[in-house]
């Protein structure tokens, strides 16, 4: 039997020493030697568990006096492999895994997922289904600004927001929950449609929503948008610049805050977005009030949306025509044997699903949720990679922290509204 | 033993009454139930109801169910209280142990102990109503409120720990740069009523109208209409100084929980961390007391009788004192009542921006201030 033996790196205590004595004495560092036998930085370990880190993120910051020097972010501490779950069931079984993503918007994530198998199947929704979704998409919306707003608020140290805030989302719960029959993991689509159509009960209460949003909104504006000690927290704090965005692949009110014109919901419009007039707030100077600016006005455009919606609201069904890969009905099963065997079989072996690759992604509240599916047939995919905005959007980070003081950190994290569920998948 | 004979043991006694009266009657109550406002004022402001239905357990006391008596939540400083003596009295292991419980003592003495100079009364039971009644008041209050910086810096060092050590440096600076303000928006006060003594600046008060309501005596002059203007941002220094002193919102930053987790008590727990709570509270009321003798009036209400020494031994008298205490303690109440107010509606400075208020704009404010009252004191009669 053969012996593995492993080796492991050890640190050369020696060249080190070395390579701080010359560091002390020339006054630069040597080169890929790390030192600070100077004993001036201060390293800081925010996270995992850290009231500003909305979660799990761990940012390793080294520090000179409260002025950032280096700052390296640590991720995957809620890591629960999603993409390798994903090779493991059917299409359909994955849906609830969608929902703790971007936990703040799992009626988006729903719709986003759903659309990428679609594509993949070359199925296209009947205006009500789009109409449906585009309705879950926009209160997701809201809803995921509304928390990243309240959350951006507390960090500067404006408590009450928050709660306002939260007021507000609490009302979108009630509305997921007549639309889903959950408040918080709502797994509302299905591949080809959605679990069920809208009730009745919906209509009024998000007509009440929406009517009573804008106001509690304009209150949180008020609040904030002119406050001068807010205004001095967040501007100029944190710049992103227009190329920087870009070439760290940012999306979302992120990228559009340092003033690039990039929606998906106008680039490349998916559930009829092209027929709704809305209008996508762009920044100008990338810093934290611009994000900030950027996600209100957003909330007002997402109503914009939804009152076009309702009022446009089309007649007919919801899912696809596809009896071949759609679930049969509940009383057709019961009742008759062919759709008795066509519901055990789409339910164990999945749809039929053709071979080949798809990447769809969504204009998400956080930014672009792209689904990357490679199927060699059948039910289940063969590999599924999932492109988290949060993910994404926190490389920016050592780039864009040094320099700042400790206060800062709260507030450029709290304005790039990162949720780890999502990045860490 | 004629020494004995010499000493004033009446004063003594009268003394340690007041201080008595003062901190376990007034004092401690007023503290534990401003953290119930706080909790009830901020539910309020964020539509929320707060805690209103703490009642009494007596089904601890062996009755067979609680009473469903909730005195909108009254009960709540009581079952903090209780609940934070019997948390676990948790000393971590990497801190260096007599500072980290002198700590918390000196965070919370130097609050109580600037209330010995502070007239909370005229007279009752022929005594003044101030536990010391010093010539040097204002300074005392100065030199002992520098004292409470000890105890957070000692926290933050002694905690042996980054965040915690973070938080005592930021309140290093803070309430250094602060007390500066604090004490030259002051001067122009001692300036126009010429004493120390805060009863004196009563007493003045009393006499010439509030400093900053100068009507309340009924009649208006040149001199006061002019002096009402420095006196005016005085008193908009002082306050805000006096926010930055006690660590209130906008700028807590030495505790700011969003960054620093809890800043310099991170490390505390059970009645150790009480006391830094509390002593919050407790020189927020030493502070709001103070703004209340400097600039309205203290204990005195317009058109209102002030009663004497004599006088306070007589029925009416001694009801007039009582009054007075009254009024007093309503005044603080309502200044408390602003202090919290604030915290629930703004955002906390940064850092930098903090120093930059304190050294830039509100230490020059109050520099200037004291020669314009000066000109005013000496060209106006």
């Amino acid at each position: 039997m053969a012996v593995t033996t492993q080796q492991f790196e050890q640190p050369d205590t020696l060249a080190k020493t070395q390579a701080g004595l010359q560091h002390i004495a020339t006054g630069s560092p040597v080169a890929g030697v790390a030192t600070d036998l100077l004993g001036e930085k201060l390293i800081l370990n925010m996270g995992p568990s850290h009231p500003a880190t909305h979660g799990v993120l761990r940012l390793v910051l080294e520090m000179d006096g409260e002025t950032i020097t280096k700052a390296t972010p640590d991720l995957g501490y809620l890591h629960r492999g999603d993409e390798k779950i994903a090779e493991n069931m059917t299409y359909n079984q994955f849906v609830p895994y969608t929902d703790r993503l971007d936990y703040l918007a799992p009626l988006a994530n729903n719709v986003a997922y759903a659309m990428a198998v679609e594509k993949l199947m070359g199925w296209e929704l009947p205006p009500r289904g789009q109409a449906i979704r585009v309705i879950c998409c926009e209160l997701a919306r809201i809803s995921s600004h509304l928390l990243g707003l309240g959350a951006f608020a507390m960090d500067t140290g404006a408590m009450t927001v928050f709660l306002y805030t939260f007021t507000e989302r609490e009302k979108i719960y009630n509305l997921c929950e007549v639309i889903s029959g959950a408040r918080f993991t709502t797994s509302y689509t299905r591949i080809g449609g959605m679990t069920r159509d809208l009730n009745d009960a919906f209509f009024p209460m998000v007509h009440k929503f929406l009517e009573e949003f804008p106001p509690s909104l304009n209150e949180v504006d008020a609040l904030l948008s002119r406050n001068r000690i807010f205004v001095d927290r967040t501007k100029d704090v944190g710049v992103i610049t227009k190329e920087d965005a870009i070439s760290y692949g940012l999306s979302g009110p992120n990228l559009r805050g340092s003033g690039v014109d990039h929606d998906l919901r106008k680039r490349h419009p998916y559930l009829g977005y092209e027929k709704y007039d809305f209008d996508v707030p762009i920044g100008s100077a990338g810093d934290c009030y611009d994000r900030y600016l950027c996600r209100v006005e957003e909330m007002r455009q997402s109503v914009k949306i939804l009152h076009q919606v309702l009022d446009t609201l089309p007649r007919g069904p919801i899912t696809v025509s596809d009896p071949k890969n759609l679930p049969p009905s509940k009383t057709a099963v019961m009742t008759k044997m062919e759709e008795l065997i066509h519901h055990f079989i789409l339910h164990t072996e999945g749809l039929d699903a053709p071979v080949g690759e798809v990447y769809f992604s969504a204009e998400n509240p956080k930014g672009e949720l792209g689904f990357y599916i490679q199927s060699k047939g059948g039910g289940v995919p063969h590999r599924l990679k999932i492109r988290a905005p949060s993910f994404v959007n926190l490389s920016i980070l050592p780039k864009i922290l040094p320099g700042h003081l400790m206060s800062d950190v709260v507030a450029i994290l709290g304005s790039l509204d990162f949720v780890m569920g999502e990045s860490d998948r | 033993m004629d020494f004995l004979n010499d000493i004033p043991w009446l004063l003594m006694l009268s003394s340690v009454a007041k201080t008595l009266f003062l901190i376990f009657l007034v004092v401690l109550p007023l503290v534990s139930y401003t953290v119930y406002a706080e909790r009830r004022v901020s539910a309020l402001i964020q539509d929320r109801l707060g805690p209103n239905r703490t009642g009494f357990p007596t089904s601890l006391l062996g009755f067979k169910s609680d009473l469903q008596l909730y005195l909108g939540g009254l009960g709540q400083p009581i079952a903090d209280a209780v609940k934070f003596l019997l948390k676990e009295e948790f000393t971590p292991g990497h801190v260096n142990k007599f500072y980290f419980w002198m700590a918390p003592v000196l965070a919370m003495v130097p609050a109580l102990s600037t209330l010995a100079v502070l007239p909370f009364g005229n007279y009752m039971f022929g005594q003044k109503m101030v536990v010391a009644d010093v010539n040097v008041g204002i300074l005392y209050v100065f030199a002992i409120a520098s004292v409470g910086v000890y105890g957070i810096v000692l926290a933050g060092w002694s905690s042996n720990s980054k965040y915690p050590f973070l938080g005592g440096i930021r309140s290093t600076s803070q309430m250094i740069s602060y007390e500066l303000s604090l004490g030259l928006s002051a001067v122009p006060v001692l300036m126009i009523i010429g004493d120390l003594n805060l009863s004196e600046a009563i007493r003045y008060q009393v006499e010439n109208g509030w400093l900053l309501l100068p009507f309340t005596d009924g009649k208006l002059t040149l001199r006061e209409v002019l002096l009402w203007f420095p006196v005016f941002v005085s008193f908009v220094v002082f306050t805000i100084s006096m926010f930055a002193e006690t660590n209130r919102l906008p700028f807590d930053l030495p505790e700011s929980e969003t960054e620093l987790v809890a800043g310099y008590h991170t490390e505390y727990s059970s009645m150790k961390f009480a006391l830094f709570f509390l002593g919050e509270y407790a020189a927020m009321i030493a502070g709001s007391s103070l703004i209340v003798v400097l600039f309205l009036g203290g204990w005195h209400l317009p058109f209102l009788p002030v009663n004497t020494a004599e006088t306070s031994l007589t029925l009416a008298g001694g009801l007039l004192g009582l009054i007075h205490i009254t009024v007093f303690f309503a005044k603080v109440v309502v200044l408390l009542l602003c202090f919290i107010w604030v915290r629930w509606t703004l955002p906390r400075f940064r850092f930098d921006q903090l120093m930059k208020l304190g050294w830039l704009y509100l230490f020059e404010i109050a520099l200037v201030n004291i020669f314009i009252t000066a000109a005013v004191i000496a060209f106006v009669k």
